[in-house]
This record gives structure tokens, C-alpha cells and sequence, in this order.
């Protein structure tokens, strides 16, 4: 298998990602990495939870006085639209339009740099109106670590989306680059579900809970 | 790249070595990190033995004895065992399912780096202000406040080395779904390849609660954060849940692959096939699973209660059945075979009792009521050397005679190896035995002295010289391999006679590109299979054609000295608990990561297609010439 050849929509795979072996290594590979960082996730979900609420004395901000769930909504809105652009970009990969795929990864990345700001905001917000910081209390420790965690991990996302997105500009498509978006797009994925439970066992139950 | 026999000078091999991709080259290079710091954990135990050779002993002050007992288990366990056995993992696994390489060659490289790293770091401690003190656990509530940078050094050090392992990991699972050969199904691969799945996969799953470990305690210790300080509304027993929820998977991490390593061994010299094939693989993933079930067993005198107590203890001793299977079927392997006395044979049947009595201390210390007496006593120290060193030694020094030939082409005197065997065998018993009524009596472990006339001074007298008895069985082993090297007598393709797995159907060492055409495997031990129909060679599945090659690449060595750069900014900022942060910290931080993540974005930009070995390159190879 040649993965530099040049293909037209007519002969190119239904599944491009796993057609050489290279592909086929990188899609079990990834989803092999991605068990591993669920762990990894779970381990700081397991600290948040067991250190939630515990600071030293009651000047310290709680969950509950804490967190503006409009603007996270938002933050998660943005994010979970993020996932089905990229949809949407696997989509025209597997057809084999290339410039669609490029331009619904850039809407991808614009909205994932959205998030990032609001996030961004978020923490500086917590941090001047609550003196809330990474080592006010045991409890923003594990906050600031778990969220943080998250937002580096989007951080690496964009990067990585941005960096496929000009290295092929020239090169166009082929089965040597469709694994790499692939993959990204699983991370993309991935990054979107950790933030689905950290809106729920983070901003919704430490609201209600 | 070229092929073995071509003679360079030593730049271009070393230069060779940093940039490898090739599996077997990356085992050497395990192999020989691993074994230079298993010299080092090795004298490491015997300055502490030396300690405790007499009662009031001053050979080292009692901060010394802590680093010294610190830095030997975190040594022996992180950087001498593992990548030790990963060593023959890589030189063996992909040659077992008839793979030319592994899924990831690159990570593999990178794999390598990032522990060589990680491990270096570790141990530059001991130049700039003292080694980790707070023993190989590291307990939050004592290393919170550890003074100097010791356990900056531990956290930072374990989590590069960790990286890698979890990469190694990673790439062998991929490996081992992905890339083996036509007919080799999951239920025909040789019990190592068995055991290296599942150990990878344990490694998968149990190195990240390690890595956020450490990383809470890098910055509880290093960023101003709070997590284990109580005062602040931290918590110490999550250091110790993360800590165990890790630790007890590594001990099958590390001693599964031994298993796979008999496994291999006793069928090959009992020239039987092994007994209950599907039972011992049965075994091995019923021990996995239940690996992660029975953290808590070190934790039973914490106080999380009696409820929690009861069901860790019963779930740690249903570990001893399928443990007791495995023990069985290699006995019956034995029973009835024609069985050959061999270095790595004697090896095998001396790990059985050796084994077994690790076993069963195990499940003593399992009886919560009972654990509350031999907690934190020698008796833990004898039980767990029993099964280290008795499983994962044993099997690591029977692999070295083993495979020797296949991963250098020569082989290690078996004279020498008997000698070798004798002395540590005798060495072993003699240290561990007596530590079990040590303990009994009362002995605590990690002590740097004792008092005299309380009966423990012949007891630990005795432990001391099996030490020495053991450290002289390594000076002969390493005179084995200096030997045996200069002699360079090559041996053929099967040097046991009696090789049952793939590897042994081709070259020792085998050429770069492992196998011509890729075989077919016709049933469990192929080779065997082959031999008793009187073939000379494997079956191919395919005819002769291009090979696929990937290219060497110097970027995962950049990738990994990039975090070892940052270790130190991260170490040396300004917000440290230690008090001593220095300006250029944070810059240095910076710095390293971007050498990391610009090493990573290059791998990423250029193009890598690999290169192709012709078919006419092959057909010059079988008549002596190069593949270059
Ligand atoms: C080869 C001969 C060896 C000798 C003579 C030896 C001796 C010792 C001694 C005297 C201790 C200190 C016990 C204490 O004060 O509590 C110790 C601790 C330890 N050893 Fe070994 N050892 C040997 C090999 C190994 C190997 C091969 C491993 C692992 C692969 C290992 C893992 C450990 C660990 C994890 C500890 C606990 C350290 C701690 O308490 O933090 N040892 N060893
Ligand atoms: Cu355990």
C-alpha cells in the first residue's frame, strides 16, 4: 500500500483511517491512550470528590458560592458544538473533500478557542472576586487541578488540529495523514466527554448537590 | 542501518543506538540500563545489609540508611526490574508472533528514552543535596515535609520514567492485537507473549492513579498546593489509596512476564508441551483482574474498617488459586517429560518452592488480624524479596541465560552459570528465611540499627552474608558475560536444541527485518511443529517481497532530555516548599518543555514514509551480503 498515492472520490476507502497498517496501528493505539487517560481523568475526578468542600476555616468559598452556572452552560454548549463540527470534518474526510473537511476543522478549533477564553475568564473571575486560588485550600487545589487538567488537555487539541490543519493545507489528503485526523478528532471526542462530567459532578451537583 | 556483520566504528554505533527504532536493538539498551542500575540497587542492599550486620552499627548515619533503603527499592522496582524485563520483551515478543517490528517503533524508542531519563534524574539526587528519604512509598504524611529536594527528585523522576513505561505499554498491547502473524491466533501464542499482553495491559490501567500521585505531590511540594496538607483541608490517605491502587498491579506487572518466562523455559527443557496451555491463560487474566481488586491489603492497619478489611482479605486470597493452577500445570509439565539440566532450567526449579513460600507468606499477611502483628515488621521485607526475588530475579536471570543467544548470538557459559546459580540460590534463602523470624520477633523494618541483646544480632548477621553470597554470584555472572563476549562464539539459529517458539527458527541475533517472509503458523509452538515434520525453516504465508521499513530518528532522545531539563526548572521554581527557588527556575521549565513539545511538533510536520528493503537486497542477504 502506497499512502503518498493520489486519489480521486471515486477510489478513495469508505474507511481511509484504517486502510494501511500504520492506520490501522493508530486507530487501536489511540483508543488503547484514551483508556489510559479515562484512568487518569477518574484518579482526579476521585481526589475532586473526596476533597470537595474542605478548606481550612468557613472564610473560605464553598461549590455552592462559587460557581455561575450560566456561563458554564454556555462553556458547555460551545464545547459539545465543537464535537459535531468535527463530526462533520470526518464526514468530508471520508468523502474526500478536502477543503470542506479543512474548513469544518477550523470552525472546530474556533470554537474550542472560545471555550478556552470563557475558561480562562472563569478562573481569573474566581480568583479576584474570591481570592479562590490554586492554593487557598485543599479544595481549590483539586478544583483548579481537575478543570485545569481539562483545559490543557483542550489546549493540546488545538494545537494539534492547528498543526495538521497547516501542514496538509499543500499536501491535500492521503492514507498517510487521514489516520493522523482521525485520531485527533477521537482526542477531540474524548476532551468533549470529560467536560460532560465535569459539568455534572463539578458545576451541577456542586450547585444542588 | 545495515545489517550485523558490518563492522563501524563507535560514533556510528552510538550514534546508532540513540537513534534506533529496531526492537532488538532497543532490548539491548534495556538490558543494559536496566542491568547497570540493578548493580546499583544491588550495592545499594548491600550498604544496607552492611548497616545491619551488627547491632549499633555506624558504617552509615541513620539519614544515609533512609536514602540508601529508599533509593534501592524505587531503583530495584522502577528502574531495574521493569526495564529489565522489558529488555526481553522486546528482543522476544514480536519474533514470538512472527511480527518484523512493533506497532510503534518510534514510541518504543521513545519508551526507552523517557526511562533512561527519568531514571537519571532519580538518581543525580545523590550529587545535588541527597537522595529521596521517605522509602519507596513515600508516604504523603512524611514526605510532605521531607527536607532538601529528595522527593522532588522521586516525583519528578517517576513521573518521566512513568511516561515511558505507560508508552511501552501501550505499544506492546498494540502490537500484540495488531501484528501478528496469519494463523496466530490469540489461543496459539507462546504464554509469554500471553503474559506480556496482559502485564501491559495492567500497565495501562494502573500507571496513570500513579502519575496523578506523584503529580499531586509535585505540586503539594513544589506549586503551593493542599492536597495531602490536613491544616489546609487536605487529606494524606489519597497518597496512600493512588499509591496501592498502583502498587499492587506493578507486582504483577512485574512478575507475569517472570511466569511467561518459566513457562517458556520449563516446557522447552522438559520437551513437552506445556501442560493446560488454556488454563494458564486463564490463570494469567484471572491474576490481572483481581490485581486491581486488592490495593487495600496494605492498608489494613490505616483504619478504613472492619467491613472494608474482610472483603480486601478475602478477595487477596482468592489470588492464590489461580496463582496455585499455574503452579501445578508447570509441575505436571515437568511430570513424564524428558527433562534437560540447563542454567535457565535450574533457574525454573529452583523459582517453584522458592515461589511458593513468597506464596504463602502472602496469604498470612492477607489475614487482616494477623497483618496488624506483621505489618511494617522484617517479616514484609522477607515475604515480598520472596516473591521478587525469587519470581522476578529468578526469571530475569534464567531469561539472561535464555535468551542470551538470541539477543547477541553467542552463549553465557553454563559452567559459569551453575556457579552463578549455586551461590545465589543458597545467598537468597540465606538473606530472606531468617528475615521472617526477625520480623516474628519483633524487628521493624526500615530501621537503621538495632540494640544489642534482644536476640536479633545472629539472625541479621546471618542475612547480611547470603548478601555478600548474592553479590558475589553477580560478579560471576558478569564475568560470564565479559567472557563470553570476547570469546564472540557465534551459535546457530536454535542453540537449545530444543526450541519450541519462533525465535529460535531464525538467526541468532536475528536480521534486522526478523523475518524474510512472514510465516504461518500452523498450531501452538510453531517451530516444534516444523521441526517434527522435518522442516528446516517456517512455513512463509507470503512470497518474497519488499520489506517496509521505518527510519531511525534521533527525536524521541530530544523529546525525553526536554522533560528531564524541565524537571529541574519545575524543581528549582521560586514557589517551592523547600524555600531554595532560584530566578532561573520558571525560564528553565519553559525552556525544557519547549524543547519537548518543538521535538514533538517536528515528528509531526515533516514526512516519515519509512524506506523499502528490495526483494533482490533479500536474495543477496542469504549469500552473505548486506542489506544496507
Ligand atoms: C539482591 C539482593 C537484595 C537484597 C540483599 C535486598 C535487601 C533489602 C533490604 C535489607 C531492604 C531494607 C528493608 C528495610 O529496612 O525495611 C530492602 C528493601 C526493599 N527491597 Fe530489597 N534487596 C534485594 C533485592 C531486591 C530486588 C531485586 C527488589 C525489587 C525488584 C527489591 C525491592 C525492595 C523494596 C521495594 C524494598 C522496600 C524499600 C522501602 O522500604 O521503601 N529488593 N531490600
Ligand atoms: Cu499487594
Amino acid at each position: 500500500m502506497n499512502a503518498e498515492e493520489r486519489y480521486t472520490p471515486l477510489n478513495w476507502p469508505d474507511h481511509p483511517e484504517t486502510q494501511t497498517l500504520e492506520g490501522k496501528n493508530k486507530f487501536l493505539g489511540f483508543w488503547l491512550f484514551l483508556a489510559g487517560e479515562t484512568v487518569l481523568f477518574a484518579s482526579l475526578f476521585a481526589t475532586y470528590l473526596a476533597l470537595k468542600d474542605s478548606v481550612p476555616d468557613s472564610s473560605h468559598p464553598l461549590a455552592k458560592d462559587l460557581f455561575n452556572l450560566p456561563l458554564v452552560f454556555a462553556m458547555t454548549m460551545i464545547l459539545l458544538t465543537s464535537s459535531i463540527t468535527s463530526v462533520y470534518a470526518i464526514y468530508h474526510m471520508r468523502n474526500y473533500h478536502f477543503k470542506k473537511m479543512q474548513a469544518w476543522f477550523v470552525i472546530t478549533v474556533l470554537l474550542g478557542a472560545g471555550f478556552l477564553a470563557l475558561e480562562i475568564y472563569e478562573f481569573t473571575h474566581y480568583v479576584h472576586e474570591y481570592h479562590f486560588t490554586f492554593g487557598s485550600s485543599a479544595f481549590s487545589s483539586a478544583y483548579y487541578t481537575l478543570v485545569g487538567t481539562h483545559g490543557a488537555h483542550v489546549t493540546f487539541g488545538l494545537c494539534w488540529i492547528i498543526a495538521l490543519l497547516v501542514r496538509n493545507a499543500k499536501r491535500g489528503l492521503n492514507l498517510y495523514n487521514a489516520p493522523k485526523y482521525y485520531v485527533a478528532s477521537l482526542y477531540w471526542h474524548f476532551i468533549d466527554v470529560v467536560w460532560v462530567f465535569i459539568f455534572t459532578v463539578v458545576y451541577l451537583i456542586g450547585k444542588v448537590g | 542501518m545495515s545489517s550485523v556483520a558490518v563492522k563501524k566504528g563507535l560514533g556510528a554505533s552510538v550514534w546508532e543506538y540513540l537513534t534506533t527504532v529496531d526492537h532488538k536493538k532497543i532490548a539491548h539498551l534495556y538490558l543494559g540500563t536496566g542491568g547497570f542500575f540493578f548493580l546499583l540497587g544491588g550495592i545499594e542492599a548491600l550498604f544496607i545489609r552492611i548497616q545491619l550486620m551488627k547491632p549499633n552499627n555506624n558504617f552509615v548515619n541513620e539519614q544515609l540508611f533512609n536514602e540508601i533503603m529508599t533509593m534501592h527499592g524505587t531503583t530495584m522496582i522502577f528502574l531495574a526490574a521493569m526495564p529489565i524485563l522489558f529488555a526481553f520483551m522486546n528482543a522476544v515478543v514480536p519474533i514470538q508472533i512472527g511480527a518484523r517490528d512493533v506497532a510503534f517503533p518510534f514510541l518504543n524508542a521513545l519508551g526507552f528514552w523517557l526511562f533512561f531519563f527519568g531514571g537519571m534524574f532519580l538518581n543525580l539526587s545523590w550529587f545535588l543535596g541527597g537522595a529521596p528519604d521517605a522509602g519507596w512509598t513515600s508516604y504523603a504524611s512524611l514526605s510532605l515535609r521531607s527536607e532538601g529536594h529528595g522527593i522532588d527528585f522521586y516525583t519528578l523522576g517517576l513521573q518521566i520514567s512513568g511516561f515511558g513505561t505507560l508508552i511501552s505499554g501501550i505499544n506492546f498491547l498494540a502490537t500484540i492485537i495488531n501484528m501478528r502473524a496469519p494463523g496466530m491466533s490469540f489461543m496459539r501464542m507462546p504464554l509469554f507473549t500471553w503474559t506480556t499482553f496482559i502485564a501491559s495491559a495492567l500497565i495501562l490501567l494502573a500507571f496513570p492513579p500513579l502519575t496523578i500521585g506523584v503529580f499531586l505531590l509535585m505540586f503539594d511540594r513544589l506549586f503551593g498546593s493542599n492536597f495531602f496538607d490536613v491544616t489546609m483541608g487536605g487529606n494524606t490517605i489519597i497518597w496512600e489509596h493512588f499509591f496501592w491502587i498502583f502498587g499492587h498491579p506493578e507486582v504483577y506487572i512485574l512478575v507475569l512476564p517472570a511466569f511467561g518466562i518459566f513457562s517458556e523455559i520449563i516446557p522447552t527443557f522438559s520437551r513437552k508441551r506445556l501442560f493446560g496451555y488454556s488454563s494458564m491463560v486463564f490463570a494469567t487474566v484471572l491474576i490481572g483482574f483481581l490485581g486491581f481488586m486488592v490495593w487495600a491489603h496494605h492498608m489494613f492497619t490505616t483504619g478504613l474498617g472492619n467491613v472494608a478489611n474482610a472483603i480486601f482479605a478475602i478477595a487477596t486470597m482468592a489470588i492464590a488459586v489461580p496463582t496455585g493452577i499455574k503452579i501445578f500445570n508447570w509441575l505436571l509439565t515437568m511430570w513424564g517429560g524428558s527433562i534437560k539440566i540447563t542454567v535457565p532450567m535450574l533457574y525454573a526449579l529452583g523459582f517453584i518452592p522458592s515461589f511458593v513460600i513468597g506464596g504463602v507468606t502472602g496469604v498470612m499477611q492477607a489475614v487482616a488480624p494477623l497483618d496488624y502483628q506483621l505489618h511494617d515488621t522484617y517479616f514484609i521485607v522477607a515475604h515480598f524479596h520472596y516473591v521478587i526475588i525469587g519470581g522476578v530475579v529468578f526469571g530475569i536471570l534464567a531469561a539472561t541465560h535464555f535468551y542470551w543467544p538470541k539477543m547477541f548470538g553467542t552463549k553465557l557459559s553454563e559452567k559459569m552459570g551453575y556457579v552463578t546459580f549455586t551461590l545465589f540460590f543458597i545467598g537468597f534463602h540465606c538473606t530472606f528465611f531468617i528475615q521472617h523470624f526477625l520480623g516474628l520477633m519483633g524487628m521493624p523494618r526500615r530501621v537503621a540499627t538495632f540494640l544489642p541483646g534482644q536476640g536479633l544480632e545472629l539472625g541479621n548477621l546471618i542475612s547480611s552474608i547470603g548478601a555478600m553470597l548474592m553479590a558475589v554470584a553477580v560478579i560471576i555472572l558478569l564475568f560470564n558475560v565479559v567472557i563470553t563476549s570476547i570469546r564472540n562464539k557465534k551459535v546457530g539459529a536454535d542453540p537449545w536444541e530444543d526450541g519450541r517458539t519462533m525465535e529460535w527458527a531464525i538467526a541468532s541475533p536475528p536480521p534486522f527485518y526478523n523475518f524474510k517472509q512472514t510465516p504461518l503458523v500452523r498450531g501452538l509452538d510453531t517451530w516444534w511443529l516444523e521441526k517434527m515434520e522435518g522442516k528446516k525453516e517456517l512455513t512463509p504465508a507470503e512470497p518474497l517481497g519488499d520489506i517496509h521499513m521505518p527510519n531511525n530518528s534521533i527525536i524521541p532522545f530530544f523529546i525525553s532530555l526536554g522533560l528531564f531539563v524541565a524537571a529541574f526548572g519545575a524543581m528549582y521554581n521560586p514557589l517551592n516548599s523547600v524555600g531554595d527557588g532560584k530566578s532561573w527556575g520558571l525560564p528553565v521549565l519553559i525552556i525544557g518543555l519547549g524543547i519537548t513539545f518543538g521535538s514533538m511538533l517536528i515528528r509531526s510536520l515533516r514526512d516519515d514514509f519509512g524506506y523499502h528493503i528490495h526483494k533482490e537486497d533479500l536474495l543477496e542477504d542469504d549469500k552473505g551480503g548486506k542489506v544496507g
